[in-house]
């Protein structure tokens, strides 16, 4: 399902009338910067057409006027959009107004800022409920849910400080906080970490990293640092000048860059601390329950060609793994007993630390999330021609 | 040949004349009530600050000055407001603590809604701006002329003339706090899905305070600066004493009524911005 659909998307900043005439003359296909200056309008956006899968990791990657940051505000309306479409499990939200407007923000997207936007008169725990508190929920509830968050992002016992006592890496946890504690479905970030120092700003994107399993839901991740674009996008796009000049996983960027731009963009990226087993993952694997009978598992591996299947339990937690030989020569009837458990490798490990677990193994190794759920397998030939390439 | 053209000389004195004349005639009823809430108000204030003992000001003041700055700051403003009492000026200082009280309190509740408004209408912004630089570069006692033409002599055109006066950088500054509030953090208010009065009253209000407080700070040493001059109207308070002085050429009674009022003026303004400051501290 895809969770946002961006279609022909413009905005273009400046008087009303300047703004109609650029639209016109772009749609005449006049070069874009010299219809910006002639009618002395701002062209952020051109015609930006994407889909951003449901619980992607989705990454933004651009230089300062790339349209990046104007992109990311027409998802949530702060930037109104001049023309174009954007679906949201395929409802349009560019025609919402007034309260449906404030109902969609306050249940269903969150943003978090570069520069944190934390409201200094209030302690960090008011702040994380501020949300909650414009929805109208009672005063306990709202305390509670906001502690419960504040704890998930490490800040326990910081609850009644202001936003000035805290160091830059904390007022983010704070903003990260703010934002997940609506548990909305779609999680903005703009720039979250570029106003950090290189240390706590590594932390910050292991930890968010980790966190994306256990707060689950689609991820729109702005900056300006292709590596940092690198490490934490499952897709990104890479805009210039109002337009996205290519968009994809990392591999596709480094084994086809679309344009001479993008090479020059990404020779900088050290690709040892950026690709992780979950870039590389395949998910085409035959996965069954541990409740399964043997019998269906067996026909099932036939059907599917494949001489392995993978068993997980009813949260999806990968117990083990199952050969087609093995279920061959038994007759039982269930399959618990066949499970042959292997060490599963989290999908957020540096493929550059997996080299040891592939010396003595040629199987495809299982990947899983930090909370131990099946997400695929990793193969050797996929990882020596990445890390080769 | 050197003379500025007689013929051409055109008075819009004339013209301002008549229009007062007409609004006297006509809306006499208006300024008369305005000039009836002004009166029981500043007897209602002075009832109130008159019926406080002496002593009572001096402890709290000492408190205030130890609670916002140190103890040494407590008792030095203390003394100040104790030799204002020795110099026999304590009942003239509470005239004089009325209307600036009084001009405060209105200019608040005027020139708070007035700036929020200017913040949230380009129109209005644009209307507001040169009527307050006109109003500040006016010199003080031309607000007198209007007040005494609608309200007479006394205490209650006082009050209208220095409110009058007291009243712009408490809107520019109101106004200035709301535009300024980091764009960052309205922008945070409203990715949260805040209604426009949720803005107000959760994040641009609370976000001004400290300027807003600076404004009020700023409109209360001009309200005192102006009811000084406002004896020139037959207002109560330490400036009537100055007016004397003058008249009589006593140098010494004009001095001393001088250092009352700078004496006042540095007590108001040293509690003001010791309030100002713990907001900041707040933030």
């Amino acid at each position: 399902m895809a969770a946002i659909q961006i279609e022909n998307l413009t905005k273009i900043f400046g008087q009303p009338k300047a703004v109609v005439k650029a639209i016109e003359m772009l749609s005449n296909d006049l070069d874009p910067k010299d219809v910006g200056e002639q009618t002395n309008t701002t062209i952020a956006l051109n015609n930006v057409s994407f889909t951003i899968e449901d619980k992607e990791l989705f990454v933004i990657v651009g230089l300062s006027g790339s349209g990046k940051s104007t992109l990311i505000r027409c998802l949530n309306l702060i930037n109104e959009p001049t023309s174009g479409k954007i679906l949201i499990d395929g409802e349009d939200i560019t025609c919402l107004k007034g309260q449906s407007l404030r109902e969609f923000r306050r249940k269903r997207i969150s943003m978090v800022f570069q520069h944190f936007g934390l409201l200094s008169h209030r302690s960090i725990v008011k702040n994380v409920e501020y949300g909650l508190e414009i929805q109208g929920i009672d005063k306990k509830t709202r305390r509670e849910m906001a502690l419960e968050t504040i704890e998930i992002v490490g800040l326990k016992g910081w609850e009644d400080k202001k936003p000035n006592q805290l160091s830059g890496g904390m007022k983010q946890r704070v903003g990260l906080a703010r934002a997940i504690v609506t548990e909305p479905e779609i999680l903005l970030m703009d720039e979250p970490y570029s106003a950090l120092d290189p240390l706590i700003r590594r932390d910050m994107q292991n930890e968010l990293l980790t966190l994306e399993d256990y707060i689950n839901r689609t991820i729109v991740f702005i900056t300006h640092d292709m590596n940092e674009a690198f490490k934490m996008g499952d897709r990104i796009a890479l805009m210039k000048d109002g337009k996205i000049i290519q968009i994809g996983t990392p591999q596709e960027f480094f084994s086809n860059p679309a344009d001479d731009y993008v090479k020059d963009f990404i020779s900088d990226v050290d690709k040892t601390q950026i690709y992780k087993a979950r870039n590389i993952l395949r998910k085409d694997q035959l996965i069954v329950h541990l409740d399964d009978l043997r019998q269906d598992v067996f026909n099932l591996m036939n059907q599917k060609k494949t001489d392995i299947c993978y068993v997980i339990d009813n949260k999806g937690i990968f117990l083990g793994q199952i050969s087609k030989e093995t279920l061959a020569k038994s007759r039982s009837k269930g399959i618990e007993k066949y499970v042959d458990y292997v060490e599963p490798i989290t999908r957020n490990t540096y493929l550059k630390d997996l080299w040891s677990r592939f010396e003595d193994a040629d199987e495809n190794l299982p990947v899983v999330d930090s909370k131990g759920k099946f997400k695929g397998v990793l193969s050797k030939d996929d990882m020596i021609s990445v890390l080769a390439g | 040949m050197f003379n500025f053209p007689e013929q051409i000389i055109f008075r819009i004195s004339d013209i301002i004349d008549i229009g007062v004349d007409w609004i006297l005639e006509n809306l006499r009823f208006l300024f008369d009530f305005i000039r009836e809430i002004i009166f029981s108000v500043y007897t209602g204030t002075e009832f109130i600050l008159s019926a406080i003992p002496w002593w009572a000001y001096l402890i709290v003041l000492l408190i205030a000055g130890w609670r916002l700055y140190s103890i040494k700051t407590g008792i030095v403003l203390t003394l100040m407001l104790f030799s204002i009492g020795m110099f026999g000026l304590w009942d003239m200082m509470v005239d004089t603590l009325v209307m600036v009280v009084i001009s405060v309190a209105v200019s608040i509740l005027i020139g708070l809604p007035t700036g929020i408004f200017m913040a949230k209408s380009k129109r209005l912004e644009r209307i507001l701006k040169p009527i307050l630089d006109a109003m500040q570069t006016m010199p003080s006692f031309v607000y007198l002329i209007p007040a005494v033409m609608l309200f007479s002599l006394g205490n209650v055109p006082a009050v209208f003339a220095t409110t009058i006066y007291a009243i712009p950088p408490l809107i520019r500054l109101t106004y200035l706090g709301i535009t300024n509030v980091n764009k960052e953090v309205v922008e945070a208010g409203l990715s949260f899905g805040s209604t426009p009065m949720q803005m107000l009253t959760k994040i641009e209000l609370p976000q001004a305070v400290s300027t807003i407080m600076t404004g009020v700070n700023q409109t209360t040493m001009m309200a005192m600066a102006m009811v000084v001059i406002a004896s020139m109207i037959g207002a109560d308070g330490i400036g009537a004493e100055v007016l004397i002085a003058i008249r009589r050429l006593e140098v010494g009674r004009g001095f001393q009524a001088g250092l009352a009022i700078v004496f006042l003026a540095i007590i108001l303004d040293r509690i003001m911005q010791g309030i100002v400051k713990k907001f900041e501290r707040g933030m």
